[in-house]
């Protein structure tokens, strides 16, 4: 198994978003009213990228659309060591 | 988490991914694995463990709770076609049922290969309902709870 670099910080793409139409005309300094993407049944997914511990293969980072064409559960909790 | 690994051999077998993800460092994660995932089920979690630092993702996602600054318990199910066929979010006292999210995805499973629909509660080999005409107002005759 190679072993994966990583470091202590590294930048991470997060979601991964089409900009919102019709916003770049806006003045620089005003803050733009950019439409929030959130998540709806029915419609596709959000995709993005984030670093990862898979075990047995350590850190890599993993990204959403890479499982494009399977079934995908993706499971959010509020941290590790809580009680539930 | 560890009842969604428990489970684990069943998704793989629906031939389905399954990821976890919270606002602790992928460091953390390893941790949590090594010292007490491992213990709860036999190999620890099988699937790749997310770090959403910041929470840009749950906020994407409507699950991050920026007071606390964590992603709330919420899931999704995803289908081939990168659709959201379900989400279930839960304010983080209350643990999920993973049995439920199995029949969840077995059910949208089969909807989309046969394009019939499941009753509530459906679990394969129960009856599905072809929708259409005929069957408006007759439901009851075919299926009650």
């Amino acid at each position: 198994m190679s072993k994966l670099k990583d470091g202590c910080v590294k930048p991470v793409v997060g979601p991964i978003m089409e900009e919102t139409e019709g916003s770049s005309s806006a003045s620089p300094g005003i803050i733009q009213e950019v439409k929030k993407m959130v998540a709806k049944v029915g419609k596709e997914a959000i995709d993005f990228e984030a670093s990862a511990f898979v075990a047995g293969e350590g850190f890599k980072p993993v990204r959403l659309s890479d499982y494009k064409g399977k079934w995908i559960v993706i499971c959010f909790y509020p941290g590790d060591f809580t009680y539930v | 988490m560890a009842a969604v690994a428990a489970l684990y051999p069943e998704f793989k077998a629906l031939d389905v991914e399954v990821l976890s993800i919270s606002t602790d460092s992928r460091f953390v994660h390893k941790i949590w694995q090594a010292e007490e995932l491992s213990k709860m089920v036999d190999g620890g979690v099988p699937f790749p463990m997310l770090s959403d630092g910041g929470g840009r993702i749950g906020t994407a996602y409507g699950v991050y709770d920026d007071a606390a600054g964590v992603d709330i318990r919420g899931r999704f199910i995803i289908d081939p076609d990168f659709v959201v066929r379900a989400m279930e979010v839960l304010t983080p006292e209350v643990g999920r049922n993973p049995a439920e999210l199995l029949r969840q995805v077995k059910a949208f499973q089969h909807v989309v290969k046969t394009g019939e629909v499941t009753p509530s509660g459906w679990e394969p080999g129960d009856i599905t309902l072809t929708p259409g005409p005929d069957l408006v107002g007759k439901v009851w005759e075919v299926w009650k709870p």
